[in-house]
Formats: C-alpha cells, structure tokens, sequence
C-alpha cells in the first residue's frame, strides 16, 4: 500500500516536470496560429480557427527557405570535411607514434579549453583584413578548424583499439595508406563518426555568434541568423514570429523523433569520452 | 632507398596531417596567439592604431568597475545556475533509472530542450515571461507575477537562470544516467543484503560511485556559463539597464560597438582563463578520484 502511494507520487512528479519542460513548445504551437490580440489577452485557449497565415508571413518575411537552405549547405559540407580530415588526422597520430605526433596531439586536447570568444577578436581582424569575411566557405573553413581538436579527439580514443595487422594486409597486398584506411580503417570508426557526425551538427546547426560575424549580407544568413533578424524587424506583431520560431524548432523536432536514440547516444559519449 | 622512405613519410603526413593542421593552425593556433599578443597593444583598425603598451589594458580591466561588476554578475549566474541544473538533473536521473513506465518517453521529452539553439530558446522564453506568466498572473490575481521577470533590473538575471535550467538538465540528465547504469549491482544487492535502505545506499554506494559523472557535469555547466552568450542575447539583450549583461555580452559590445578591440580581447583572455581553471580542476579532480579508486 505505501509503495503503490510512493509510486503515485512519483509518476506524478515526474510528470508535472515533464510538463513544465515541453509547455514552452506547445505554447508556441498553440499561438502560433493566432492573432497577436488573441494571444495577448488569452495565451492558453486554443486558437478559434485554424490559420497558417502566421505561417505565410513569417516564411516569407524571414526568407525560410534561402535561411534553410543556407544552414543545410554549410553544416552538411563542414561536417563531412571536419570528419574526414580530422579522422585522418587521428589515424596518423595513432599510428606514427613520434615526438611531433605527440606534440600536435597535445596541442589539440590543450586548445579544447580554449572559448569562442577569446579568438573571436582576432579572428575577425585576420580575415577581415584579407577580406575573406562574407563568405560561406570561410565559415565552413573556421568549422573546420574549430572542429578539428574535439573530433580528433574521440577518433584517436578508438583507432587505438583497431588492430594493425588488417591495415598491413592491405599494405602487402600492394595497396597505398588511403586506400588502407579508407577500406579498412574508415568503416571501423562508423560508430564514433555518428557521435562525432551528430555532435558537430548539433552545433553547427544552432550555432549564431560566429556566423554573425562572418556571414554579413541578408541572402547569406542561416536560420538562427535570419530568426534573429526577423525578430528585430517585427517586434510588434507577435503572432508570425511564433510561427516563425515553429518554424525554424521543426526541422530539428522531426530528426529527433525518428534518431533519438542515436541523438541522445551521440551526445552522452561526446561527453563521457 | 632510404630517401625515397623519407619522402613517402613527407607525403604521407601531408595527405593525413595536412587539412587537419592546417585548418587548426588558420581558424584556432594563429589568432588565439595573435589574440594574447593584441592585448599588450593598442590594436584599434578603425583608428590604424597597434603599438605596444605593455599592461595597459589589463590595467583598463581591472579599473573598469562595469566589467568587474559585469564579471561577478557572471560568476553568481554561473554559479546559481550550475547548482540548480545539476540537482534538477540528478533528481531526474535518479526517477528515471528505476523501475518505471515509458522510460525513453520521458527522458527524450526533458532532453528536447537541448537541441535547440540558444538564440531561438531566448525567443520562446521572452514570451513566455512577458506574455504568458503575466496573463496567468492577472488571472490568479498573484502579484508577484503579473509584471514581467525582464523588467525587473535586480531579477532578471533569475531569467537568465531559469532557463539555463531548463536547457541543460536533460542533458545532464543523460550523464548521470549513464553514471547511475555503470554502478556494478552487486555491490548494490552487497548493500541491501547488509540492511542498508534507499537512503543509506544513495548516500554511501551511488554518490560516490558517481564522482566522474558530477565532475564532467560541473565543468559543462562552469565552461558553459562563462560562454553563455546566444541567449543572453535573445532573452534580455544585457537589460533592463544592463543588469544582465554576462561577460561574453560585455566583450563583443567592448570590442565590436564601442571600437576598443584591445581592452575586449584582454578581457576575452581573463575569460579564457576562467574557463582554464574550471577545466584544469576538473582533470585534476578526476584524477585524484581514478587514484583513491
């Protein structure tokens, strides 16, 4: 009998937290296809009628699909670089075990520490003054950079444990160190790439200070910077601004529903490692 | 022969090595060198100053009463913040790793929120607080919450912690679960067997089985804090009266609206050594730990 109780009390709590974490979101749906008068004075009532004309105004006025398109190019193409280079990398230090290895090795883990903001000055001074601001492949060029220390990092954990005697197979067989690891190794590595792949999206995907730096003309925005935007231009009329945020949330709410657990696996090994 | 090995080795490391180095060299090494070497100068591009000036503007800093005074407000959120994520998320973990319905169900919805950026999150919360709880405020006729928490310079930093809490305690959520998975059950089942209860067993057997998960969670929420930036920006943009203006806010203002690049980078580097101390700790800690274990 008092366990049965204890039990009540705890689904109970669990669920009123449950609750308090997810209400922002349903908020935000719910409004979102009200006016902004409706909003105001009754936040928790359901819209009268169901409207998309939120929807309407904020795809058009914070040019969704140009901001879209532009995060999906530069996350895909930063990850896929900062993954073969950086599983590349690793692979070289594991296997080649000299004083330089070490050197840059601990140069990598070492700069891990170091935040976005104590290079943001003069990383802007540097490429601005050769005038490579303004430009996605810049800022794919710092993804890659800054991307490097934590990848290599977990690819080098694991390539330790993969076994040298299969990479010199290949080698006897009169294959080259490419194709060694792009055949032997590369496939081994599937499951840290996805922690690494899923990690690095995460952040590129959502990250704004430093394309807000970069990226300075409107048609080069990705979401977060054109969100940002919009809510600067149109503070006063609420109603497409929650459907903008709506917006931009559901792309990431529909990866999640269906690799949840990849996701949550991804981002606990990220940190445990 | 042993030439040609040599430039075998030479291209080898330029195919592996080279992006990678290179990239890293460009993007991080060179302006993170150039960043501590700008702080003993009067670097200013809009003027065409940079002549050395010694500590000049470590001086500037510590004489600067706004930012120390912005930098101990970012201490006490950091703080208040990495308290309240870490026991919400502690407790969270604890309900959820027992015998209970719909496991992956709940632990996905309290993780959702950390997969969303800062900016977007700061948006959705600035609403939630002006609109949302002031409405129910007036409904419930409750005072306290019928005025916006943004409005309030000596409380709105509470914003600012509130929904730090809610980003990040399903994601740390997920490393003391894992934490509370790799305790060995035997040693669980030893304890019960001696008579130990719930409460004996959490305190003696689970906290300290759990050291390196709390540290690896008190240096995400400490390093976080010190970066906290993109929400900072959407939720209270540094007001009411730059009452909540953190660190990381202050440099960007100093550096790229108010033209002093050389006073925002020494402070970027005061920054940088905030978070070397919480993470020089942290490996510290974790290896005193691996040593008693």
């Amino acid at each position: 009998m008092g366990n049965k109780v204890k039990g009540w009390i705890k689904y109970f709590f669990i669920y009123i937290l449950l609750i308090l974490f997810i209400v922002p979101f349903l908020l935000m749906i719910i409004n979102s296809f009200k006016t902004t008068q409706e909003f105001v004075s009754s936040p928790f009532s359901l819209p009268a009628k169901i409207d998309f004309g939120n929807y309407v105004a904020a795809y058009t006025k914070m040019n969704f699909l140009n901001g879209f398109a532009n995060s999906l190019i530069i996350t895909f193409i930063s990850v896929v670089l900062i993954i073969l280079t950086s599983s590349m990398a690793s692979h070289f230090l594991v296997r080649n075990k000299t004083k330089t290895s070490k050197v840059i090795f601990a140069t990598l883990v070492a700069s891990m520490i170091v935040p976005f903001q104590a290079v943001m000055i003069p990383l802007v001074s540097i490429y601005g003054n050769m005038k490579f601001l303004n430009n996605k492949w810049s800022l794919i060029f710092m993804y890659l950079g800054f991307g490097q220390a934590f990848a290599v990092f977990i690819f080098h954990g694991f390539i330790k444990n993969v076994p040298l005697e299969m990479e010199e197979a290949v080698l006897i067989d009169g294959g080259n160190k490419l194709q060694s690891f792009f055949k032997i190794v590369f496939p081994l590595l599937t499951p840290v790439t996805v922690t690494v792949l899923i990690l690095d999206i995460l952040w590129i995907w959502n990250d704004y200070l430093l394309p807000s730096l970069v990226l300075l003309s409107p048609l080069q925005r990705t979401l977060p910077l054109s969100t940002y935007s919009f809510f600067q231009s149109y503070s006063v009329d609420y109603a497409p601004l929650m459907a903008g945020i709506v917006l931009t949330i559901l792309p990431v709410l529909i990866a999640y529903v269906f690799c949840q657990k990849q996701i949550i696996k991804g981002v606990v090994q990220g940190a445990i490692k | 022969m042993k030439v040609k090995k040599k430039v075998l080795n030479t291209g080898v490391f330029i195919t592996f090595m080279g992006p990678s180095l290179f990239a890293f060299t460009c993007v991080l090494l060179i302006p993170f060198l150039y960043g501590v070497f700008l702080t003993f100068t009067n670097y200013n591009p809009i003027k065409g100053t940079q002549s050395f000036v010694g500590f000049t503007n470590f001086v500037a800093v510590f004489t600067d009463a706004e930012f120390l005074g912005q930098f101990v407000k970012t201490l006490g959120y950091v703080f208040y913040s990495t308290i309240f994520c870490n026991l919400l998320a502690f407790i969270l973990a604890f309900l959820l790793t027992g015998n209970i319905k719909a496991q992956n169900f709940l632990r996905g919805g309290f993780f959702t929120p950390n997969l969303i950026g800062g900016i977007i999150l700061g948006y959705i919360w600035k609403f939630i607080f002006a609109n949302v709880v002031t409405q129910l405020g007036n409904t419930l006729e409750f005072k306290p919450l019928m005025t916006s928490l943004l409005t309030h310079p000596d409380r709105a930093i509470l914003a600012m912690i509130i929904v730090t809490v809610w980003q990040y305690s399903g994601y740390l959520m997920m490393i003391y679960i894992a934490g509370f998975v790799g305790i060995p059950k035997d040693i669980l089942e030893a304890a019960q067997i001696d008579g130990a209860d719930g409460m004996k067993k959490l305190l003696h057997i689970t906290i300290p089985s759990m050291v390196p998960s709390f540290v690896i969670c008190l240096f995400i929420t400490i390093s976080r804090g010190f970066m906290a930036y993109d929400l900072n920006l959407a939720l209270t943009n540094g007001g009411p009266y730059g009452s909540t203006r953190l660190a990381s806010m202050h440099i960007y203002q100093k550096a790229f609206q108010a033209n002093q690049y050389a006073t925002g980078q020494a402070e970027a580097i005061i920054l940088f050594i905030a978070v070397a101390i919480a993470a020089v700790s942290q490996v510290l800690l974790t290896k005193r730990y691996e040593v008693e274990a």
